[in-house]
């Protein structure tokens, strides 16, 4: 597992600089985006769709990096490499663990917004 | 495409990324560095953005759903054609395939996540200078371009003008062989040749120092001039002179003409050469002896009209003998180590002449094998004027251009030369200009141009100087005739030859009545049967007065011609209808 943190206060203070009244916005986005990616990592797995998760993890993974959470991005990285290598049968606990990461972040995030 | 070129203005960025938040973070960041911004969730509507609206600066992400950023970036970059819109990935990608696909597509660079503000606004200033020292080049060689294409096509244009005022006169003459290069419009060789409408022609050979449009200009007035004097009976050193004071008064210091004039007489037999700075010419005669006709005065346009010498050599000739002259361009022809032609080399190339070969052949040839290339790749003029029988020329003259004015039909006119003016100056143009104004006689140019010739010459050679044209028949004799001639002219005074012209119209046609009388001792003009005889009309001059003239009339003890020369309107119409068809 990784050893990266969940959230990098540095770099989220710096969104926050550079984003003033936006932060909000790009912070509910974000956890909406993220809930509609694992939705998609979860259907592509059902369907067996390398491909199809692969790029979804790897656009996970971007996001992710840029928002701040390096943790979940990392997870993400993992699953991108499983998908393009076609293991699929590793898929299933590591979205579980992309899902378990992200409550975490988007709990957090929320805390931060107050 | 509307934007000028100043860099301070905000640029107009396109970016397209699946993320909602990544799109969101990189909007934001490009509108605070105060950019305008479009933005796309996937290729596709990328390039429909671009299509419609058009971008400075794209920013793509590489793998986007339904169109990724690879493609987009194809058909950005095609869309966007001579016009260099800078493409960046954005990426997490970290294989180096992944990110060398993205450059093979048409990227022009990466931006990783996270994103960095400092090390976005460096790029986009980057590549925004890029993009203007882009347009700034493809603006000047657009500029370039058309400048360039403008000035071939007026090239053009000047070229028809150019080959209008500056023709090949009577180059076609069959007795004319002639090599001129055709492949730049203006190379500064001129070669002209025009008939004398009392027979006979003047060619110009010229070379003007330097090329392309200066030397054109040079040349336009020299081919009026040439065409003009020549058409309306100047002799060649008069032509010489006018040609001279002019490119004296309109060419930069350093920039002249080197050129050779030649005056050609078939009735006589004779040519007059002026050369002025071209190599020397050849008088290759029928029995294979070579003369020189070397460079004895400075090129045209170099001396003042007061120090120009337009005296030209006399040399007599035989039908079948030939001249080549040719410009510098036939001694710089340079073979393949960078050798150049040569005298010596034009020399040797006539040894073939004895063996059946036309100089002009032999030399063409020469050059052709020397060089290893074809002639019409170099600036060589070449000229070959070969000697022939009068006779063999008919026709030549028809193409004279005379003014298209009505003029005058009933005039008459007394117009008397004195004393040093016989030597310096020929009223013989003046005269025959006079007579062109009549219409009816414009087609009679050359035989009216022989009336006025013959009379004048008679006057003043046998009436005024008192010259034997016995001399003539001999070779020697030929030099020694014009020796004394220039020699009694210095020293002429107190003499004088008048011409009285009237002209009326007739019933069918017109007259013209010539009267020559001159202040010489007169000769025995009963006596016309004894040809060549002393102080007298030569017999030739005599019959070819007889032959043109209704009458021709002798009095005042032969210092007084009379020749009444009628013209019919049948004729002119005739004629006219002739050149309309």
């Amino acid at each position: 597992m990784t050893d990266k943190p969940h959230l990098d206060q540095e770099a989220l203070t710096e969104l926050q600089d550079v984003m003033e009244d936006e932060f909000d916005i790009l912070i509910n986005t974000y956890i909406k985006d993220s809930s509609d990616r694992i939705a998609h990592l979860r259907s592509a797995l059902e369907q067996e769709d390398a491909d199809g998760f692969s790029k979804s993890a790897h656009s996970f993974k971007g996001s992710c990096i840029n928002i701040g959470a390096p943790r979940l991005g990392e997870l993400c990285s993992e699953a991108e490499k499983a998908g393009r290598d076609n293991r699929l049968g590793e898929a299933a606990a590591m979205v579980n663990a992309i899902e378990s990461e992200f409550r975490q972040v988007e709990e957090t995030l929320r805390r931060f917004l107050e | 495409m509307d934007d000028s070129l100043s860099d301070n203005r905000p640029l107009k960025i396109l970016i397209a990324d699946d993320s909602d938040s990544d799109r969101l973070i990189l909007k934001t960041l490009l509108r605070r560095l105060g950019h305008e911004v479009e933005d796309a969730r996937n290729g596709e509507d990328a390039v429909g953005i671009f299509r419609k609206s058009g971008a400075d600066i794209v920013l793509l992400d590489a793998l986007m759903p339904v169109m990724d950023g690879m493609e987009a970036a194809r058909h950005i970059k095609a869309l966007a054609g001579e016009r260099l819109v800078p493409l960046i990935f954005l990426t997490s990608l970290s294989d180096a395939d992944a990110l060398v696909r993205c450059l093979e597509a048409g990227g022009d660079d990466f931006l990783t996540k996270p994103y960095n503000r400092i090390i976005i606004e460096a790029k986009i200033n980057a590549f925004n200078r890029m993009r203007l020292m882009h347009r700034t080049l493809s603006h000047h060689r657009d500029v370039i371009r058309d400048r360039n294409r403008q000035l071939l096509e007026e090239q053009e244009v000047a070229k028809r003008v150019f080959d209008n005022v500056a023709h090949t006169g009577c180059l076609d003459a069959p007795n004319i062989r002639y090599h001129a290069s055709p492949m730049s419009i203006f190379n500064g060789d001129v070669l002209f040749a025009c008939p004398r409408p009392a027979g006979g022609m003047h060619i110009l050979v010229g070379d003007f120092t330097g090329h392309g449009l200066p030397a054109a200009i040079g040349a336009m007035p020299v081919a009026e001039i040439f065409y003009g004097m020549t058409s309306k009976g100047f002799s060649g050193s008069d032509v010489l002179r006018e040609i001279n004071q002019k490119l004296c008064r309109i060419l930069p210091t350093g920039m002249f003409c080197c050129a050779a004039l030649i005056q050609a007489d078939f009735h006589l037999n004779q040519l007059q050469i002026w050369n002025g700075g071209l190599p020397d010419g050849v008088l290759i005669r029928k029995n294979c002896v070579f003369e020189s006709i070397a460079s004895r005065h400075l090129p045209l346009g170099v001396l003042g009209a007061t120090r120009f010498d337009a005296v030209m050599e006399v040399f007599r000739t035989e039908p079948g003998d030939t001249l080549l002259m040719m410009t510098d361009g036939v001694m710089e022809a340079e073979n393949g180590d960078g050798e150049m032609y040569g005298e010596e080399r034009v020399k040797r190339s006539l040894d073939d002449v004895s063996n059946g070969r036309s100089p002009f052949d032999a030399v063409m040839a020469g050059i052709r094998s020397f060089t290893g290339k074809r002639p019409e790749q170099d600036d060589v003029t070449l000229l070959s004027l070969e000697m022939a029988e009068e006779s063999e020329l008919a026709g030549v003259s028809d193409g004279l251009q005379q003014s298209a004015l009505e003029g005058p039909a009933e005039w008459h006119c007394v117009y008397e030369i004195q004393d040093r003016s016989l030597e310096q100056f020929s009223p013989l143009p003046l005269l025959l200009h006079i007579c062109m104004e009549v219409p009816g006689l414009r087609h009679k140019s050359g035989e009216i141009y022989t009336l006025l010739a013959e009379l004048y010459t008679n006057a003043l050679e046998h009436g005024v100087l008192g010259l034997s044209s016995d001399w003539k028949t001999t070779p020697d004799g030929f030099g020694r005739y014009y020796a004394e001639r220039e020699r009694l002219l210095r020293a002429v005074s107190d003499h004088f030859i008048r011409f009285t012209l009237t002209h009326t119209m007739t019933d069918r046609g017109g007259q013209l009545t010539i009267v020559c009388e001159d202040s010489g001792s007169g000769f025995n003009y009963l006596d016309v049967s004894a040809v060549g005889s002393e102080s007298g009309y030569s017999g030739r001059g005599l019959m070819l007065l007889q032959k043109l003239g209704r009458s021709l009339s002798f009095g005042e003890y032969g210092t007084r011609a009379e020749i009444v020369y009628d013209w019919h309107f049948s004729e002119v119409a005739a004629r006219e209808g002739r050149a309309n068809t």
